[in-house]
């Protein structure tokens, strides 16, 4: 009786502690999430300041800077619109299709290059010369080669999620422990299964990695991709804005653009991590 | 029963290391046999070359000249036949242990439910009953490297080379390794070469000990043991033990020093005085 009193206080014990220990994990998120919170609070009632009295210091002027509140009624009609699900809708399609292909091309060539020198010789030299263009620069070349203005668009957000994509796979394929290779083929595994039992695993933390910078590069590019032409899209909204001196549904566009962008990279994050497992113990 | 696999012939084998001016002659005509069943232990001064024959043995890495057979069959290129345990882990993080350690069926295209099978007795024969589910990053040192011989011997090698593998685990692990891993070879028995530079573990594991020199690695002893079988910790201490364990020493000794008085000849200069005299 006496020891079944005892195993159970243990139980007891145990279970309070790995409930204080809980606990405090929480305790040093919530303490993160109210800093982070405050941050942002914080600067948010600078811009509120700064705009409102129109504060004009000479190099930067803010008399034309609507406020945050001006931002959140423009936010509110926004959504009022019967538009603004269709803007929505077009720039996520056109983001998804340019990361998807991105992703597929990116990771592809990525792995070749990264597993193959005499490959890698030959494929990124023309790639590494483009790399440096930035995505305005590539309109009038997209306009010409593709024959409708969607596509284009969709090339404009292909362009911008390829690099990271590409160079974060090849990195992790060189990272990958040559022994582990060695390992797998004396364990008897053929070219083709040492690619996908051994490289592409060992590869995968970086190919999330640059997955998820791709997709923020991918919003990065929006804006861009759809100064082409269209009558949707966040980024046409944002520039028609513009034009039309409409300043608040400009910073209206840009905070649509800003948590569209953050809210996908960490979706791409979260999903690579479920794939990962193995990974987020190492890191821990 | 007579073990009929598992016979390893060395034959004058040369092999050189690196490429053009750093180039250099790792093994010097290394020549003996490994009889089917055998348990070899190659002792040797780091650097000298031993991990280099065993990288031959294994297929990763070509040789200049002689020759390197397996029950008569050239090694030409790496083979589930001959299995290598390195001293650091090389188990694949993403995978399982019964993952790992059934790798080698699944590149034999065998079926899921068989090959798991066959890996849950493995993870029996090496004592990990209850991790078969645990990431390799879960596990200590010692656990990592039974999964490692584990993942291994499932392919039913005909010897097993074995690089230093308890080099990287504390002393307690290390003698627990050892005996399972006598434990392990009594029941598979294939030949093994096992190498480190531990006379005490290679007196207590092998039933012969071979000696290497110092860059360029040659044989320059080989003892025989006839210590009983199964063996205990106390022949460690026993004096017949320590009087070998003496002569190794002096032997290991004695290449060291024919290693310092060749360093004097011009022809084994390091890189840097070479580059002195091209100046």
């Amino acid at each position: 009786m006496s020891s079944l009193v005892q195993t159970k206080t243990k139980n007891q014990s145990t279970f309070l502690i790995r409930f204080y220990g809980q606990l405090r994990t929480y305790q040093a998120h919530f303490k993160n999430y109210v800093i982070a919170f405050t941050s942002i609070a914080f600067w948010i009632v600078i811009w509120q300041g700064l705009a409102q009295f129109k504060i004009n210091l000479g190099i930067v002027n803010f008399s034309n800077v609507p406020t945050p509140l001006d931002v959140i009624h423009a936010l509110w009609a926004f959504f009022q619109l019967s538009t603004a699900f269709e803007h929505v809708e077009s720039s996520v399609f056109r983001v998804v299709v340019g990361f998807v292909l991105a992703a597929l091309i990116g990771v592809g060539i990525g792995l070749l290059a990264g597993r193959y020198q005499k490959l890698a010789a030959f494929l990124m030299p023309p790639l590494e010369v483009l790399r440096p263009i930035p995505a305005v620069a590539w309109i009038p070349l997209a306009i010409l080669i593709f024959p409708s203005s969607e596509a284009s668009m969709i090339f404009i957000t292909f362009i911008g999620a390829l690099f990271p994509i590409l160079l974060n796979t090849v990195h992790g394929v060189g990272a990958v422990d040559p022994r582990l290779v060695a390992s797998a083929k004396s364990l008897g595994a053929s070219d083709l299964a040492i690619i996908y039992e051994v490289i592409i695993p060992g590869a995968l933390p970086n190919i999330i990695t640059g997955l998820s910078i791709g997709m923020g590069t991918c919003w990065f590019c929006l804006v861009t991709a759809e100064m082409i032409s269209g009558q949707h899209g966040i980024g046409y909204f944002t520039w028609e804005s513009f034009t039309l001196q409409n300043y608040s549904n400009i910073v209206v566009g840009m905070v649509l653009i800003g948590a569209l962008g953050m809210f996908s990279s960490s979706l791409v994050r979260v999903i690579g991590n479920r794939f990962t497992p193995w990974y987020q113990l190492r890191k821990s | 029963m007579s073990i009929t696999q598992g016979h390893v012939r060395i034959q004058n084998l040369s092999l050189h290391l690196g490429q053009a001016k750093n180039r250099f002659q790792a093994l010097d005509r290394v020549n003996f046999e490994i009889q089917p069943g055998e348990f070899i232990c190659l002792l040797g001064p780091s650097g000298c070359g031993k991990s280099t024959l065993l990288g031959a043995l294994a297929g990763h890495l070509s040789i200049s000249s002689g020759a390197l057979t397996v029950d008569n069959e050239s090694i030409l290129e790496p083979h589930p036949d001959r299995g290598l345990v390195f001293q650091q882990h090389t188990l694949f993080p993403w995978k399982s242990v019964l993952e790992n350690i059934a790798f080698g069926l699944k590149m034999k295209g065998i079926a899921k439910q068989k090959r798991i099978e066959q890996a849950k007795r493995m993870v029996d024969l090496v004592g990990l009953k209850g991790f078969e589910h645990k990431f390799p990053a879960e596990l200590s040192g010692g656990m990592q490297q039974r999964v490692e011989i584990a993942r291994v011997l499932i392919n039913q090698p005909r010897i097993l080379l074995m690089d230093e593998p308890f080099g990287a685990l504390d002393a307690q692990t290390r003698l627990k390794m050892q005996m399972l891993l006598l434990e392990i070879w009594q029941e598979i028995q294939t030949s093994v070469l096992f190498i480190t530079h531990d006379i005490d573990e290679a007196l207590f594991l092998a039933d012969r000990v071979l000696i290497m020199s110092h860059r360029p690695g040659r044989i320059i002893e080989e003892i025989s043991l006839k210590f009983e079988r199964p063996r205990d910790v106390d022949l460690v201490t026993s004096s017949e033990f320590t009087a070998i364990k003496k002569h190794c020493i002096q032997t290991l000794k004695e290449a060291t020093q024919q290693e310092e008085l060749s360093r004097l000849n011009p022809l084994g200069l390091g890189k840097k005085s070479q580059i002195k005299e091209y100046e």
